[in-house]
């Protein structure tokens, strides 16, 4: 899919979102969806399957995410998936978030843990990321059990790893 | 006279005893007639003899004498030959010994020189073996030591990970992510 579709998919997810008043919301619902159709094999290869029919998918979303997130987030990933675009979601949502994010002149700030951060972390990262780097954030926290222990936080082209996965690769490396 | 008459003439001669037998004039004497004819008769005889057999044995002898004389001839020709063969021998001989010198002492020389050959082609595979023997060393030294590190880091890997994941509990991971947040905090 070129860059420019899934632009456009995203800023049309973008202005629904921001219609419906639950921008933030679904901004931080579907790029943690995201993530997570990255991390499971079975869940992309059922999305982006073109044997399944585009109402089964659909139906499997909501089997998956009703009752768990705002109706506007299951609706806006059932759409991209029964327009056959399941392949793409992660790459439209990403720019979605991107898109939010420079809306309210924030940078992304993705951090990947390898448990959930509490609200006051996540609020003293934000600010510590911010003095880092001079830029106003919006944090994205990712559960992602590979890293083991500690935090990866990407902001831009900045990499900021403190994860334990690194430090093992290190001194495997050295080994 | 015919041989009846001088038999009668003879038989006159001779006295016959009164038991009947035969009695001579003399014990050692033959009768005169006897002589006489037996004289003639051997002379007739010698005669016969000198002109019908001298000649065959004069020819016999000399046929002998040339048999002879061929004889030794032919002994006169073998000892030359045969003296000629032994000269030829001898020389053959003495060419033998030479050849057989010459031969031993090329076979001699022959020798030497693929001994010396082999000496030397055998220093060189020697050589070439301990070369090639001493690179399959090192290669098995290496890859050995590659082997040997390549499973300790194994192991160290799959320890680190085991001793890291094993000690990371939840006051751990809230430590870590403190640590982070502050050492963040402090960049700038």
């Amino acid at each position: 899919m070129s860059e420019q579709r899934i632009d456009g998919y995203a800023r049309a997810l973008f202005e629904i979102a921001r219609a419906e008043g639950t921008l933030d919301e679904v901004e931080d619902e579907l790029f943690r969806f995201a993530r997570s159709y990255e991390g499971s094999d079975s869940l992309r290869s059922a999305l982006t399957d073109e044997q399944i029919p585009a109402g089964k998918r659909q139906a499997i979303i909501e089997d998956l995410l009703g009752g768990k997130v705002t109706p506007t987030t299951v609706q806006l990933i059932s759409m991209v998936v029964g327009s056959g675009r399941g392949r793409d979601l992660p790459a439209i949502i990403d720019h979605l978030v991107a898109r939010a994010s420079s809306a309210k002149h924030l940078e992304v700030a993705e951090v990947r843990s390898a448990v959930p951060l509490t609200a006051d972390q996540e609020a003293r990262l934000a600010a510590a990321i911010a003095n880092a780097t001079g830029k106003q954030v919006n944090l994205k926290v990712v559960v992602d059990p590979s890293v083991l222990g500690g935090l990866v936080a990407t902001v831009g082209d900045t990499v900021i790893d403190g994860s334990v996965r690194t430090r093992i690769d290190q001194l495997k490396s050295r080994l | 006279m015919n041989v009846l008459g001088i038999i009668r003439i003879a038989g006159e001669e001779f006295g016959i005893d009164s038991d009947g037998h035969v009695t001579t004039h003399h014990w050692l004497l033959p009768e005169t007639s006897e002589i006489i004819w037996g004289g003639l008769a051997s002379l007739i005889i010698f005669v016969a003899l000198y002109k019908f057999g001298a000649p065959a044995i004069k020819k016999s002898f000399a046929d002998r004498t040339a048999r002879i004389q061929k004889d030794l001839d032919g002994a006169a020709e073998a000892t030359t030959a045969a003296a000629a063969e032994a000269a030829g021998i001898r020389q053959a001989k003495g060419d033998i010994a030479g050849e057989r010198a010459r031969l031993l002492a090329e076979a001699e020389m022959q020798a030497a020189a693929v001994l010396e050959d082999g000496r030397a082609r055998l220093a060189a595979e020697m050589a070439d073996l301990e070369v090639r023997a001493s690179a399959d060393i090192a290669v098995a030294n290496s890859r050995v030591g590659d082997e040997l590190r390549a499973e300790i880091s194994r192991l160290s890997s799959a320890a680190v990970d085991h001793v890291v994941t094993g000690s990371l509990d939840e006051a751990t991971h809230q430590e870590l992510i403190e640590s982070f947040i502050a050492k963040v905090g402090a960049q700038r």
